[in-house]
């Protein structure tokens, strides 16, 4: 291996993933470059809106005191869109702890990245790695648009689409029912009218996960964060929902932006930026390999996702963490090997990230299956419920109730109830049975 | 809001040659030109009296969408060089 340009590890992608990875390996004294293809760290960057504080702390122990944070969100909820009405389910905690923070993307990543080059890192930006170099089958480096170069290991943070994994075969091309496609506005709102709309005060965020609308029977979510001065929508439709259908993301998004429950809390407000990103979504069943002779992946580029509970910043940032005490524990022992590197999976295997993903490793093919139901007649099944509870009208309650059964029976067959309990227990059991 | 609006508020430094690079041959036997409605920057879109897909990479949000979504698999998609294509002021 040559000597010039060789450093001990370099990571690739300045993400939450990459930047974890090599803030933990520099932390130890060792020598690591970090290389970002965007202008600064996070330009290239999109993500829903929160960070979970607890992770963050475990790469940042005092990332409250001088992060850029927008505000904690001591709300979550839960909206279910109907075509034109809505049922939402709230959960409101105004604790002390604050188990998350609102933050703008760009501004987020870019701190961590000045940290991480105050800890010693070398932050090489504007710099597309364009393959990785190897040698009888080890990677030993990487081949930049200027220079190539070399190291002991490389981190593989490049994201979503991670072409470098592809590569070296630790990943077959992502198929369109594994990926969602993101679209999002932030939209600039004065902060009292954030406050008014939301119920919150200067520094609380409102977070809303939102279900059905115009994603009605589609895989698919919407979303709402309050930032200081601006309101971040978006929505994630898995992108073969939208090949299938024929459907443009940002039409979608512009018909939740009009749904009757939505449209009051972003009226009148200025978009300040549109963005698109993809999400991991194949879950457990479609991880990549996760090593190789003299290399790792981590972050989205390993599909460390768990779509449920809308998670996927911590995941990066916890397995770049791991990836980044493998790498040390191999320096220390010079073993560069896949067999040695194998020690990167069984710490995630052990850690929540991959219990996790093991957790729900069938969820996504159930949701393929029963996206009908689920995301489609129970929905409306809900607002059904509470138009038929809450009107008042002169009919007799009892006849109301009765003909909300039989609509509830005749609008889907039995059989096909009956299928569908059967795939919710499927779904329970996957969840709870023990491994 | 048009999407033309939208890509306004988007900061980007385009290159002179595209990243993008769909087989325009192998474009013409396509059916259902999927690219030229899942993306959401809309970068492409058919022309058809001279059959040729025109590629607006000027736009591109670089998310790769296009690239799963192909049903052809004939677009040679890579990212634009380290200080060209989108920058993201809040992300």
């Amino acid at each position: 291996m040559p000597q010039t340009n060789k450093t001990d590890v370099i990571v690739v992608g300045a993400g939450p993933a990459g930047i974890s990875c090599a803030i933990t390996i520099a932390r130890a004294g060792k020598k690591v470059v970090l290389i970002e293809r965007g202008a600064f760290a996070g330009s290239k960057n999109v993500f829903g809106g929160a960070v979970y504080t607890q992770p963050v702390k475990e790469i940042f122990p005092d990332f409250e005191k001088s992060a850029p944070l927008e505000r904690r969100n001591v709300e979550h909820k839960f909206a279910i869109l109907g075509e034109k009405d809505s049922t939402v389910v709230s959960y409101r905690n105004k604790s002390e702890v604050c188990g998350s923070y609102t933050v703008i993307r760009a501004k987020f990543d870019r701190w961590m990245a000045d940290e991480a080059k105050k800890a010693g890192v070398y932050l090489v930006e504007k710099t597309v790695v364009l393959e990785l170099l190897q040698d009888k089958g080890k990677v030993i480096g990487v081949k930049t648009e200027l220079e190539d170069y070399y190291a002991d290991i490389v981190v593989l943070a490049d994201g979503v689409n991670s072409l470098l994994a592809k590569q070296i075969g630790l990943r077959e091309d992502i198929l369109p029912k594994d990926v969602a496609l993101s679209v999002k506005e932030v939209i600039k709102l004065d902060k009292e009218k954030i406050n008014d709309r939301f119920n919150i005060s200067d520094d609380e965020g409102c977070i809303y996960e939102i279900f059905g609308g115009p994603m009605l029977g589609m895989l698919g979510l919407g979303f709402i964060y309050t930032n200081q001065n601006s309101v971040t929508i978006g929505l994630g439709i898995t992108l073969s929902e939208l090949t299938e259908r024929g459907l443009r993301p940002y039409d979608v998004l512009e018909q939740l932006k009009q749904h009757p429950a939505i449209a009051p809390l972003i009226k009148d407000g200025e978009l300040l930026e549109y963005s698109a990103h993809l999400i991991p979504e194949g879950g457990y069943k479609k991880i990549p390999k996760l090593y190789a002779d003299g290399v790792m992946v981590a972050g989205d580029a390993a599909m460390l996702v768990n779509n449920l509970h809308w998670e996927g910043t911590n995941l990066a940032m916890i397995s770049g963490k791991l990836a980044g005490e493998t790498a040390l524990d191999a320096l220390i022992n010079n073993d560069f090997s896949a067999k040695f590197l194998q020690k990167y999976e069984e710490k995630l295997n052990n850690s929540f990230v991959m219990k996790d993903l093991k957790t729900y490793k069938d969820l996504m093919d159930i949701a393929h299956q029963k996206s009908d139901a689920f995301l489609d007649y129970y929905l409306k099944t809900i607002n059904a419920f509470f138009k038929m509870f809450t009107s008042v009208d002169s009919i007799p309650k009892r006849e109301k109730y009765y003909h909300f059964i039989k609509t509830f029976f005749k609008e889907r067959k039995f059989l096909n109830i009956l299928n569908d309990f059967w795939y919710g227990i499927k779904l329970l059991w996957s969840i709870f049975k023990w491994y | 809001m048009v999407l033309e609006d939208k890509l306004f508020t988007v900061k980007y430094t385009p290159d002179t040659v595209s990243h993008l690079k769909p087989d325009n041959e192998v474009c013409k036997t396509c059916e259902k030109k999927i690219c030229t409605i899942i993306c959401p920057a809309k970068v492409y879109e058919w022309d058809d009296a001279n059959q040729k897909l025109i590629v607006n990479f000027e736009n591109c949000l670089e998310c790769g969408a296009c690239r799963i979504a192909c049903t052809k698999k004939c677009l040679q998609w890579q990212y634009p060089k380290g200080t060209k294509g989108v920058t993201f002021k809040l992300g």
